[in-house]
This record gives structure tokens, sequence and C-alpha cells, in this order.
């Protein structure tokens, strides 16, 4: 059984749905740049699918004890007071917190609608390649005129 | 009982930068040669880049820590003891897979820095006797670069340079503008097509593997030519250990193949290529009741001197987008800094490397964990505050050579076929720590020139221990070396050494391009000593 596998039957529904909210909550969609919400369905099953080694664990370990230590679930909450559970999260889970958001960064920035959001191209780098302006060669003038100062032996 | 293979008359263990060199040029001998190589051929398309997520794949399965890419053909390595973690890669091409491509050569007053600046040791030999062997080893790699860099003696004509972009612009007027040294850097990259392989196509992801096959890795350049002139290169043979007889000559290696079964070829020469840590290790793991310490350590040097260079990251974020990650990783370097002005506080130099920039993930990593892209609503502010706006430089500082760094065998670890492991025990000196310091300062003061508001360093690179070299080092006297001025070990002579484990000293730039050229020169050293080869 493969480490993805184990990752997706970590999250019932239930803690998905916090799991959702959490990434909701660290990256929201913002209508200036056309960028979605982190917890979009496509980003959430990206960050579920590649979760590995003891990822799903300590991150649903993680999502367990936020909803222990609110007055509700924390998908219930409002935008605020997800907000300062959050705030909590942060100063409370270390390990947990930067594992998820390893895999949150990764997924959600190679993601089409954010990658179009910032007016890059949804693609591999291979096989169209990338172009790179020449530049001002003339900017290397003065260090031509240098004369040599390696150090004769 | 290893089953026995057909005796050969050349044994190379090692297929990376200076394996396959030897290889190339040893084989117009017509000597029956194979080279045993722990790793597989990397196919081009399964490289990141022609994946879309080929920035996270960087960080996994193509990782340059062997410790996490922890594939079935890596070993694992103890570096607990070290500021500084090993970066290789075990395969066809070994470190060439990996690289960035950036390609200088050494000053001349590198192979003497005893006589000029009264530390370490010079050379057995010198920049003129390398020279048509850096050349040899330019035509058969493909270098671009410019010719005329006042840094350094002529060399030959080579491809056009790598474009300069936006990057190069910027900081190259940084430079300018304080009077410094740049230069568009020497890259072993084709900006057009040679020698079968395709120009460049800016792919952003030299560090991971090139797709399109101009970057220069061993696997595509030597090798081709090696295997059509008749060397046998025999991939997941991983070498225990080389035995020797009672006369102290080696008479071949005891090797895993991929099944696990454990195999001897016989061989009449030994080549080691294994680099600055695997040969150490081959040759400490090579016991016996003539090298109870190990073989060629009679002198107890073998594993010790190990010298990385110690590299500092001194990024700016800037107020104008300039070419993110795209390009080749090189760009320009400077080296307005390489010769030693004891009025720094240090001895010795370093080299800036002038990269390109990051792709998205990379930026959100960096902003995120460095405190400067926060979650929630001002998220998107601040990610495109830094995204395409990064770029910077990284200091590669040269690092003498002291016995107490160290590559011995650990005692527990151990690869996927039993074989023990190496521990590295590394320090750095005060020297280093002056001159990292120092170049941190100077780069930040380039950088806000250029323009850049917000500088991010890390000092050393933890990550960045790319070069691996001295714990097998070449010098006349056998009581203060482990190989002749000819790459042959004072104790065993039909047993050579022709990586980076040569070095006598690091010098301030990365160390392939010299790799491939002292593997040429030690193997023309042999083929003009043939019929007293063990003399």
């Amino acid at each position: 059984m493969n480490d993805n596998v184990i990752a997706s039957e970590k999250f019932d529904s239930q803690l998905r749905r916090t799991l959702v909210a959490l990434l909701d909550t660290m990256i929201p969609a913002n209508d200036e740049f056309d960028a979605p919400s982190a917890g979009t369905d496509d980003i959430v099953s990206d960050v579920v699918q590649s979760m590995s080694g003891d990822a799903p664990t300590v991150v649903g370990e993680m999502l367990t004890r936020l909803n222990e230590k609110s007055s509700a679930r924390f998908e219930d909450l409002d935008t605020t007071a997800r907000w300062h559970a959050f705030t909590e999260l942060q100063r409370t889970e270390g390990y947990a917190l930067r594992t998820l958001s390893g895999v949150l960064l990764q997924c959600y920035y190679r993601n089409d609608q954010v990658l179009e959001s910032l007016g890059m191209e949804a693609r591999s780098p291979f096989p169209l390649g990338n172009e790179v302006e020449q530049g001002d060669w003339s900017l290397l003038d003065p260090v031509k005129a240098r004369d040599p100062f390696y150090r004769e032996v | 009982m290893s089953k026995q293979e057909e005796r050969v008359d050349v044994v190379i263990i090692g297929s990376g930068a200076s394996g396959a060199a030897a290889a190339w040029s040893l084989a117009e001998t017509r000597m029956k040669i194979v080279c045993l190589e722990q790793g597989e051929w990397t196919k081009p398309n399964e490289y990141p880049s022609t994946t879309r997520d080929w920035e996270a794949r960087h960080f996994t399965e193509f990782s340059i820590s062997p410790n996490r890419r922890a594939r079935e053909t890596d070993y694992p390595i103890n570096e607990r003891n070290s500021p500084i973690a090993v970066a290789n890669f075990n395969g066809v091409g070994g470190g060439t897979i990996l690289y960035n491509a950036h390609f200088p050569r050494f000053h001349p007053s590198d192979f003497r820095v005893q006589t000029l600046d009264g530390v370490a040791d010079d050379w057995p030999i010198d920049y003129e006797t390398l020279e048509p062997y850096y050349d040899e080893n330019d035509r058969m790699m493909g270098v671009s670069g410019l010719s005329g860099d006042p840094a350094y003696p002529p060399k030959l004509d080579l491809m056009k340079p790598v474009p300069l972009g936006k990057t190069g612009q910027a900081l190259g007027q940084g430079f300018n503008d304080l009077g410094w040294h740049w230069w568009p850097s020497d890259a072993a990259i084709a900006t057009e097509p040679y020698d079968g392989r395709a120009e460049y196509i800016n792919l952003s992801a030299c560090t991971s593997g090139c797709a399109q096959g101009a970057k220069a890795s061993t696997d595509i350049t030597y090798w081709p030519h090696a295997i059509r002139a008749g060397v046998e290169l025999r991939t997941r043979a991983r070498v225990s250990q080389i035995l020797v007889d009672e006369n102290d000559m080696a008479t071949g290696v005891v090797y895993f193949d991929e099944d696990g079964v454990e195999r001897f070829q016989p061989a009449e020469v030994v080549l080691l290529a294994c680099n600055g840590v695997g040969t150490p290790r081959v040759l400490l793991n090579s016991t016996s009741n003539r090298f109870p310490d190990g073989l060629a350590n009679r002198n107890g040097l073998v594993g010790k001197n190990l010298m990385f260079h110690p590299y500092a990251s001194i990024q700016g974020i800037f107020d104008r987008p300039l070419d993110g990650p795209n390009g080749p990783g090189v760009c320009i370097w400077s080296q307005e800094f390489y010769e030693t002005d004891l009025s720094r506080g240090y001895v010795r130099g370093f080299t800036y490397e002038i990269g390109r920039g990051r792709g998205p993930v990379s930026t959100a990593y960096t902003g995120v964990f460095s405190g400067r892209i926060p979650w929630g609503e001002d998220h998107h502010q601040h990610y495109r505050s830094m995204v395409q706006r990064m770029t910077g430089m990284v200091a590669i500082c040269e690092d003498l050579p002291e016995e107490t760094n160290t590559v011995t065998i650990d005692d527990e670890l151990v690869d996927s076929d039993g074989i023990p492991c190496p521990k590295i025990d590394y320090t750095l000196s005060e020297n280093s720590l002056k001159m990292l310091d120092f170049s941190v300062e100077r780069a930040t003061e380039v950088l806000k020139t250029a323009g850049a508001y917000d500088i991010l360093t890390e000092s050393p690179i933890a990550g960045g221990g790319w070069h691996l070299m001295g714990t097998a080092r070449m010098g006349n006297d056998p009581e203060r070396s482990v190989v002749n001025e000819w790459g042959r070990s004072h104790d065993v002579k039909n047993l050579f050494v022709v990586d980076g484990s040569l070095f006598v000293t690091s010098a301030g730039v990365n160390p392939t391009r010299t790799i491939g050229a002292l593997a040429l020169y030690v193997a023309d050293s042999m083929k003009k000593r043939l019929a007293t080869l063990f003399d």
C-alpha cells in the first residue's frame, strides 16, 4: 500500500472539512488577483494526495486537536474566530504546521488557476523551454577595458 | 565465495566526471576496460523538467542529498558532525547529472598557495601542466563563455555565452557601479548544437537534470564515445573493496550486482573515480593483513583533509520583475575578491556565482519560511512582491586542507548491500568564517547598489556540500600524500585515483572542470608509461 492511499484514508469527510477550512484560512481567495482559495476542491485533493511519510498522521492529529480546542468545530467558526484559532495553532503546532505548509505551498503554486493568475504558463518547462533576452552586452565594456589582474606565478 | 568475472586490463570504479574522462582517454590503448557504476542510467524523459511538479521533485527523488533522495542506488552518509551536508548523485554521469554546469578553471595561483601565501601545500603540478587537459576536457564537454576575461589567462574560444537576461543586466550594472569585476560565466552548456546534443532552451532546471541534453553531463558527453571505443560500462555494480596480493599489488575488486550477488572483477589496474567521499570509503573498507588501516593508507592520510567549499547565499528582492527561474542556472560570475588580500582579514579568496531566480514554489517556501509572506488576506500581495523579483548569488569560498576534517567509516551505518558507509567530521575554520562574512557583506553591497531593497542570506549553506575534495591528495612526498604527482598510489603501484580526492587545495571555484582535466592528465600519464607503469 503506498503512502498516497494511506493519506487519503487518514482524512474522513469530517476531517477533510476541517482541512478545507484551515487551508482557506491560510490562503483565502483574492478577487483583485483572481487567485483561488487554497480550500478549493482540486487544491485540497492535491494536498491530501501529496502527503507522504508521517505527514498524514501529524496533520490529521493536528486537525483533531484544532477542533478539540475550539468552542465549535473549526469549519463552523466565523472568519474572525477561525483566524484566532489559526493564530493559536501557529504558536503551538510547529512541526505539524510546517509539514502542512510545505505541502500546501507546493500544491498551491503548481495549480493551473494559480499560475494563470500570476501570468505564468501552466506547463512543464520541457519541451518548450523559456525565452530569456540576451541583454545589453555593452555593459561589459568597462570590464573589458580592465588590465588582467590574475596573479602571475 | 564471489562469482569471478573475466579478467580485464583496467577496472574503473565510478562513471562521473573523472571516471568517464579516464575511460574515454584510456580507450585508445585498446586495453580491455570495464567501469563499475553503482547507479543506473537516467532517462532524459524522467527528469523533473518534463513534469508539472518539477520544483517539488527537485527536493525528493532528484534531491542533491543522498540521505534525502535515499534511492536503492544511494548510500547513506553520517553527517551529523558537520555543518555542511554532502551533495552528490549516484548514477551514470555522477554529480554532473545534478550540477549547475558553472564551469570555471583554477587560476595559476591556485597551484602555488604555499609559495604565494604560506598556507597549505603547493600542488606537485602547475596550471601549465594541466592547461592542455583543460582544453581537451572543454572540447569533450562543450563549453560556452566569452574570451578575454581579465581574471584569467587566455583560454580556447568557446561557444557563445549564455544570455545576460534582465538578471545579468541588473547585477552587471551593480558591479559596474562599484568598479568591480564581473564576466559571463563559463558554462558546460551547449548554446549551439554540439557533438550531437541540442542547444539550450532556458529550461530553468539544470540542477535536477537536463531533459534537453544541452547541459554537459558525462553520460551524454564522454560515455557515448568511450562505449563506441570499446569500454564496457556495467551499472548496478557496487564495489565493496579492492583486494591485494602479498606484493602489495591490487588483484581486482569485489562488487555486488543488481541482485545482490557478490562478484569479483580481476584486473591488472584499478582506477578510483568515486570522488572525495566515495573514494576514501572504498579504500578504508579495503582492509587486509597488508593494509590493516585501509588500502593505500600506510601514512594514515586516506580520508583526511576533506575540503568542501563553504558557500554563502546572498539573495536580493527587487522592486521590478527580473527573469525568475528562466534561463540556464548560470549567468555571470565575479572574481573581484579571488586573490589574497590580507587586509580583508583572511587568506585566499572566493568567486561569486550569480544565478537567475526562483520558481513559484521555491519563492513561496523562501517567503513564507523567512517570515516575509504571511498567511491570510495579505498572502497574495506579499507573494507578488517577491515572485520573479528575487535574484542574487552564492560565494564559493576556498577551503584550506586540515587533517581534522575527515571521511571515516561509520560504526553502524551500511548501505542496501551491507557495505559500511561514510561518516563526516568537519569544522569550519576561522579563515573560512571570516571569508564567508566578508563575502556576505560585499554581496549585500552590490545587490543594494543594483536596486535590491531586501536581502536574504544563508551562511554557510547547510545543504551545500557539492564539492568533495582532498581525501586522497596528490604529492611528491609519500609521507604527505596518498598518490604521486600523476595519480598513482605510493603504496600500491597498480592503483590510481583520478577524482576530486586528488586535490591538494580547493581553490575558490567549482571543481568539475579541473576534475575532468586531472582525470585526462592521469590517464595520459599512464599511457605515456605503459611499459613501466608499475616501476
